[in-house]
């Protein structure tokens, strides 16, 4: 065989540090958001003594529970190269919808439709999988581009809530929904271990599945994965409808962990899910990172923002810093990329 | 080469690495003003590294590098383009949604003194001088809407007419038909008589012979021979490649062949009547198993987008596929895969995943096949060894990046990932092209092992050579349409471009 001598193996001796460098190199996206994370911690523990108690590793954990389990399908959505917007409207909508299908105190104005907890539950989940659907179509079928598709969508799902609430606020939701979004258990809020339970299923379907993996190879080499005979439309498909369910979770539970269900309420969240998920080292270009990226990324941004609090700083700044912070991971996620390009030549 | 004259570019000793991979070991290259330098060698051999050193591509190596007596180091392309220096690369790189002249000109679009592009300008002088190389186009057309081959042409025509002192030129008759090779041949001569240093990569040894003043060989990332063309010949630069016997090279170069006659096999894939705006008209074929069916043509004949109707990624606008007798309407590749077709594109970029290992290249087309719900790795891996060591992958290592293989070696991965659970119909777009000797000879075997297993075979290419060395029957395309088909008769290389 002629081309095999073509490939040198190279000496032993020199093998050693060559690899290590190589696979700092390649390791970059994972290796960067984890400093973040412990040059962060480090910074607001020395400048805070509240900062490093056991009682705010618990408040920091619960801050993130909810744009943790929106992050959850917006990483599948990412690792194929695709966006999805709609996630915070759709959380919305479907918190909204959980409580219009529960009965409300007779003090709260609004036309709705009491149901058994059960039954809210599951015509909420129905409508973001229904949403989601819709995204689906879109993408696939019609061919309009994710970024336009899921803008669409977050009008037509803040629609949707404004039409069920009408500018009031429902307060109660199903008592499923109320003990998982404001309870705790052995002192550990539930909403936190349904986040960390949703994050694990992520992780382990993107690991360890045929999905998983066909995820992966969509978002690394779309015309690829369409030559090698995978069905990429059915694959997009269902990760805008992952998505738009898993937002939904984080929008029942986020009503009942809020106390509240009404317009407008998740809209920080959009930012925050995106910049989880790309803060922890995920491939805006697909097929790199994963769920432990995003765990990474959601406590760089937990830590941001509670260690924030803890130091005295102008509230109005805050907001410029975490721009800043996000900024400084795009720049490394474009950096690990190229870097790692170099090294596949 | 004008004796005695100093090099305007000189390497020396030049090493580099990819990941521990050495793709240049130690050597030394020089370009004399006005001569054209072919550059031989198989895949893998390190002809394309060096040249991407010259033109700045890679900026970290070790070695000399000296320009016009001065030693220099380029930290980019640009730096590069500054120097005088371009060069067009194996694969294709234009903007498809510009139009013709802005792709000429891309980079330094003529503008007036408020910074505003001449478009009128531009337009003219684009079209002047695609017409000096025998292109006539309408220089505001959209730029993709031509043909590849012309394509091509003009992303040569940009860099040849770019006013650059060393151009590069990696394999850049690959999809040209003979009589742009002719003009572009002509076009080098001028640009050389003018002083103007050209090196020249090409697997067709015959061009190499005819165009260039010196001849470098390559081979395992060393310079292992460098003669004035004049004084070597085709045999002695194939033995120089490969650095060994080549009794099993000839069938390759067949130039009289004896197609058999046809097989009394069952038929496994029936097409009647496709048709496809623009592109194809009313084609019908079958292909029986056991049977390789070559499909040639030129660049553009249709030939694309007939292999991708057959593989579900095109609909047609009218006529049908049968399998085995059995009508389909494929409304995905992955229907066409569940039918039993496996398909290997043209380019490489488009059917590997790069940076992933070698094994998930391998096992994906057959995951559904070896697992429901959850993977099973080290399934996989066997599977992938197996495929690597039948097909003589090297490095033989699954856990690589893909990457880091040569081409010849990505390309056998793209066949390696049809055949762990075989096909019924196998479709090979330009199975060899840009390989060097040795892997087209590899493939030939590999191919004609899956037909003397009972597959069907469809060879699609614009390589004559190919098509006869693989090919039990052949038929032409011409524009779209069938024009020509061989069977159970003498042919030559001479007949099947007669009939194109």
């Amino acid at each position: 065989m002629t081309s095999g001598e073509s490939v040198t193996v190279p000496a032993p001796d020199r093998k050693r540090p060559h690899r290590l460098a190589v696979m700092l190199r390649s390791q970059m996206r994972n290796i960067a958001p984890f400093l973040t994370l412990i040059c962060l911690f480090g910074f607001f523990a020395a400048a805070s003594p509240s900062f490093a108690t056991l009682d705010n590793l618990g408040n920091i954990l619960t801050q993130i529970s909810v744009t943790g389990i929106i992050a959850v399908g917006l990483t599948f959505v990412i690792l194929c190269a695709e966006i999805d917007l709609s996630i915070a409207a759709i959380a919305n909508v479907t918190g909204i919808a959980v409580a219009y299908f529960t009965l409300q105190e007779s003090y709260v104005n609004i036309a709705n439709v009491p149901m058994p907890g059960w039954a809210a539950i599951l015509l909420a989940l129905a409508l973001c999988a229904l949403l989601g659907l819709v995204n689906a179509f879109g993408l696939t079928v019609i061919g309009i581009p994710s970024f336009i598709m899921t803008l669409a969508m977050m009008q037509i799902a803040a629609g949707i809530s404004a039409l069920l609430v009408r500018g009031q606020i429902a307060y109660k939701v199903p008592p499923l929904v109320t003990t998982l979004g404001s309870t705790s258990i052995g002192g550990i809020p539930w909403i936190v271990i349904v986040a960390a339970l949703m994050l694990l299923g992520g992780h382990l379907v993107l690991t360890y599945t045929r999905f998983g993996r066909y995820v992966y190879m969509v978002g690394g080499n779309r015309e690829a994965a369409e030559y090698s005979g995978l069905n990429v439309k059915l694959i997009l498909g269902s990760v805008m409808v992952i998505s738009a369910v898993c937002a939904g979770i984080g929008g029942m539970l986020g009503v009942a962990h809020f106390g509240s269900a009404q317009q407008n309420e998740f809209d920080t969240y959009l930012l925050d899910s995106i910049a989880a998920v790309v803060v922890g080292g995920t491939s805006l270009f697909g097929g790199r990172g994963g769920i432990g990226n995003t765990i990474v990324g959601l406590f760089v941004l937990g830590v941001l923002n509670n260690g924030l609090d803890h130091v005295n700083i102008d509230s109005f700044l805050k907001i410029l810093i975490r721009g800043l912070i996000l900024l400084a991971a795009l720049v490394i996620n474009v950096y690990a990329q190229r870097l790692r390009e170099r090294t596949a030549d | 080469m004008p004796a005695g004259l100093k090099p305007i570019l000189e390497l020396q000793e030049i090493t580099k690495a990819f990941g521990g991979v050495e793709a240049l070991r130690g050597v030394d290259f020089a370009l004399s003003p006005g001569e054209i330098h072919g550059l031989v060698g198989e895949n893998g051999a390190g002809k394309s590294t060096l040249m991407k050193i010259i033109a700045g591509v890679h900026a970290d190596f070790s070695g000399r590098f000296i320009l016009d007596g001065r030693e220099t180091r380029f930290r980019s392309v640009r730096d590069a383009h500054a120097a005088g220096i371009a060069m067009v690369h194996q694969e294709l790189s234009v903007a498809p949604d510009l139009s013709v002249a802005e792709n000429v000109f891309l980079g330094n679009q003529p503008t007036n003194r408020f910074g505003f592009v001449q478009w009128r300008r531009m337009a003219r002088e684009a079209g002047e001088q695609l017409k000096r190389f025998g292109i006539d186009v309408d220089p505001m057309s959209r730029l993709g809407d031509l043909p590849i081959g012309l394509q091509q042409l003009i992303e040569i025509a940009r860099v040849l007419f770019s006013g650059a002192r060393i151009i590069i030129l990696d394999e850049p008759t690959s999809a040209l038909s003979p009589p742009e090779v002719e003009r572009l041949f002509a076009t080098l001569k001028r640009l050389r008589d003018e002083g103007t240093s050209i090196v020249f990569i090409s697997h067709f040894i015959e061009d190499i012979l005819r165009v260039s003043n010196v001849v470098t060989v390559f081979r395992n990332g060393r310079k292992v021979a460098e003669t004035r063309a004049a004084d070597t010949n085709k045999p002695a630069l194939i033995e120089a490649m490969i650095g060994h016997g080549r009794e099993a090279l000839e069938e390759t170069y067949t130039h009289d062949i004896m197609l058999p006659p046809p097989a009394e096999r069952p038929v496994v894939l029936n097409a009647s009547g496709l048709s496809l705006a623009r592109s194809l008209r009313d084609v019908s074929f079958d292909v029986r198993a056991g049977e390789v069916l070559g499909i040639y043509g030129f660049m553009g004949c249709g030939q694309l987008e007939l292999a991708r109707i057959l593989f579900g990624k095109l609909k047609p606008d009218q006529g049908s596929l049968a399998i085995a007798g059995e009508q389909k309407a494929f409304r995905s590749t992955a229907g066409a895969r569940r039918a039993g077709i496996a398909f290997v594109p043209e380019s490489r970029r488009d059917m590997l995943f790069h940076q992933e290992p070698v094994y998930k290249n391998i096992s994906i087309s057959v995951l559904d096949r070896i697992s429901s719900l959850l993977l099973k790795p080290s399934r996989e891996r066997k599977i992938a060894a197996r495929q690597v060591d039948q097909l003589r992958i090297r490095p033989a290592a699954v856990e690589l990046d893909l990457g880091m293989l040569s081409g010849g070696n990505q390309q056998k991965v793209a066949l390696a990932k049809w055949l762990s659970y075989p096909p019924r119909l196998l479709v090979l777009c330009e199975p060899t092209r840009g390989m060097d000797v040795g892997a087209k000879n590899d493939v030939i075997h590999i191919v004609r092992d899956l037909r003397a297993k009972g597959l069907a075979v469809i060879v699609l290419s614009t390589e004559p050579e190919t098509v006869l060395s693989l090919a039990d029957r052949i038929i032409v395309l011409k524009r779209g349409a069938v024009v020509r088909e061989f069977s159970n008769e003498r042919i030559s290389k001479d007949r099947l471009l007669e009939a194109a």
